[in-house]
């Protein structure tokens, strides 16, 4: 009876784990079924080289493109922020900062990547475009720049705290050894520091750029929800994410092709960021194995 | 000269760590200006409206709470099972590190996706339409791994001798996790679960997806309605199928309108989204940083 009851719940917490498989398996179902919808109206050539998305307008075209530049050009201005400062700022708290400092710092930087984001978007569209504005006249209220900025300084504090873990994982004797041979501090960071925590630095950089890829509210909000086929940070444009979001405002009845668009532009941006996961997984395990 | 390089580069490095703390002071101080005089009793009791001035955020406060309730019921179960398995009970074999690869993946997918899933499988194939327990399902799909990942940390702070004393008197080992191990490991697991909720509360992107409502003046159905008869209160689940909308989305649809009005609605709203979300993070890292100070075995 015991046993039975043990093995109970033994199956129990086992089905609790399973849970997540099946999510996976959901989330792929999901995102196939409806994508192969798409493409039996749609050809995957089209999908892949037309340079204009416009599923919403009556002379409609379905060339990804346009939003794949856009969802790339903003994740690059949010990760030309976020990596020199997070970095820095990894480097600060781990090998320079007062345990005081880290003390305070680091639950601000925490409380910083806990605000919704909804709430950044408010801040890049009314404070830091307008801002932006009266140094760059010819910028257009919608624009790729601002939220760019503010999605840089959103992942910042995982940047930061990722990096510290992978630099404060760097043996102790190392550094001391560096040190016994007069190396100065600044010396002992960049020549054993960072090369020895680097696959630890890398995956994190990694990961922020899967979240970089994958925000939402930030760009729906501020740059614009117009798809183009441009670098131009000044002028609006719209990524992956956000054009999931305007057709999902509008009543878009199941079956309709704008309906089946938003699973064909998620499957897109479900493999981009699947791959940039794994392989930011991968190096984590490496960086595991290597101090071991 | 070597000195000044290391200074510069010091000074260097301290900026980069106050820049993002700069950043949130002036993010707070700029919310709160814009609208903070727009705070008042009226405009958390009143429904939104197509007057700015008139407009309040009752149904979204009420649609927020709904969904972090029904999410922490549906997560923390499923999460700390999911965990405790994995701890405690999986062997080291193909299927366990599967299980672990899937979780560390599942954390990294942007929560559109989970929107889209529940689209797909909730709101459609499950029929449960645009309804509280749709959003509630996917926000906890959503923040499951960090609930399954939090425990197994806990987990895995709790030494092996309290296991081995367990059983050495005699304790099956259900017995041993529930009485000794978890209680053991509770804090960490609070601390992973309430900053999930923090998350849950702030999401916007996966509820517009499955299809919440931008503009809703009324409540869901109250789960306990006191009546004049025998037995004098009703249950009703009702409240569970109704639309709904949240404070996220709420201010998502004040900050895309055009009038300015709206603009300082939003900023109110978001003053209540931030004490909140503050609040729970707050009481998160105090949660963990007093339990780090307090467990040494």
């Amino acid at each position: 009876m015991r046993r039975l009851y043990e093995g109970a719940i033994g199956l129990l917490l086992f089905l609790c784990a399973t849970l997540s498989i099946f999510t996976t398996i959901g989330i792929i179902g999901v995102l196939i079924f409806e994508t192969v919808e798409f493409f039996k109206e749609v050809s995957i050539i089209d999908f892949l080289t037309d340079t204009q998305w416009t599923p919403l307008f009556v002379e409609k075209h379905f060339g990804i493109l346009p939003l794949l530049t856009g969802t790339f050009l903003v994740s690059t201005i949010a990760m030309a922020v976020a990596l020199p400062l997070g970095l820095l700022s990894a480097i600060y708290l781990s090998e320079y900062a007062p345990g005081r400092v880290r003390d305070v710092v680091k639950p601000l930087l925490e409380i910083l990547a806990g605000i919704p984001t909804v709430v950044y978007g408010y801040f890049a569209l009314l404070f830091v475009t307008p801002l932006l504005k009266s140094f760059i006249p010819g910028m257009a209220g919608f624009n790729a720049l601002s939220p760019g900025i503010v999605m840089g300084i959103m992942i910042l504090p995982m940047v930061s705290s990722l990096s510290e873990d992978a630099m404060y994982a760097v043996p102790r004797e190392l550094k001391e050894g560096a040190y016994a041979l007069g190396a100065t501090r600044l010396k002992v960071i960049t020549s054993v520091v960072i090369p020895g925590a680097l696959s630890g630095i890398i995956s994190a950089f990694i990961l922020a750029v899967s979240r970089a890829v994958g925000e939402t509210m930030i760009v729906t909000i501020a740059s614009g929800q117009q798809p183009r086929l441009t670098l131009n940070p000044l002028v609006p444009i719209e990524t992956i994410t956000a054009y999931i979001v305007q057709v999902s405002l509008g009543d878009t009845p199941a079956g309709t092709i704008e309906y089946k668009t938003i699973f064909a532009a998620g499957m897109t941006l479900f493999i981009f960021t699947l791959i940039l996961n794994l392989v930011s997984y991968w190096m984590r395990e490496r960086f595991r194995e290597e101090y071991r | 000269m070597r000195d000044l390089k290391e200074r510069v580069f010091v000074a260097l490095s301290l900026a980069a760590t106050l820049a993002g703390i700069l950043f949130l002071s002036i993010l707070i101080i700029d919310v709160v200006m814009d609208g903070a005089s727009r705070l008042s009793w009226d405009f958390l009791t009143s429904f939104p409206s197509r007057r700015p001035g008139k407009a309040g955020i009752l149904s979204p406060l009420v649609g927020s709470a709904w969904i972090m309730i029904l999410t922490a019921l549906f997560s923390f179960p499923v999460g700390v099972g999911a965990g405790i398995y994995l701890e405690e009970y999986a062997g080291k074999n193909r299927f366990t590190w599967l299980i672990e690869v899937n979780i560390a993946n599942l954390a990294g997918v942007p929560s559109i996706i989970y929107g889209l899933l529940g689209l797909g499988l909730f709101v459609r194939a499950l029929a449960l339409e645009r309804s509280v327990l749709s959003g509630a399902l996917t926000l906890t799909l959503l923040v499951l791994p960090i609930i399954i990942m939090s425990t197994r940390e806990a987990l895995r702070t709790v030494p092996f001798s309290i296991r081995e004393a367990s059983y050495a008197l005699g304790a099956t080992r259900w017995q041993t996790i529930i009485r000794q191990v978890l209680p053991a490991a509770l804090p960490g697991i609070l601390t992973g679960t309430i900053l999930a909720m923090s998350r849950a509360v702030g999401e916007t992107a996966p509820l517009i997806t499955i299809g919440a409502l931008t503009y809703i003046a009324f409540l869901p159905t109250w789960p306990i309605t006191f009546t004049g008869s025998f037995p004098f209160v009703e249950f009703s689940l009702q409240g569970l199928f109704d639309p709904f909308t949240v404070l996220p989305i709420q201010i998502f649809n004040w900050v895309s309108r055009p009038q300015k009005g709206f603009y300082t609605n939003a900023a109110a709203a978001i003053i209540v989204l931030l004490i909140f979300t503050i609040l729970l993070n707050s009481l998160a890292i105090y949660l963990r940083y007093r339990y780090q100070k307090r467990m040494r075995w």
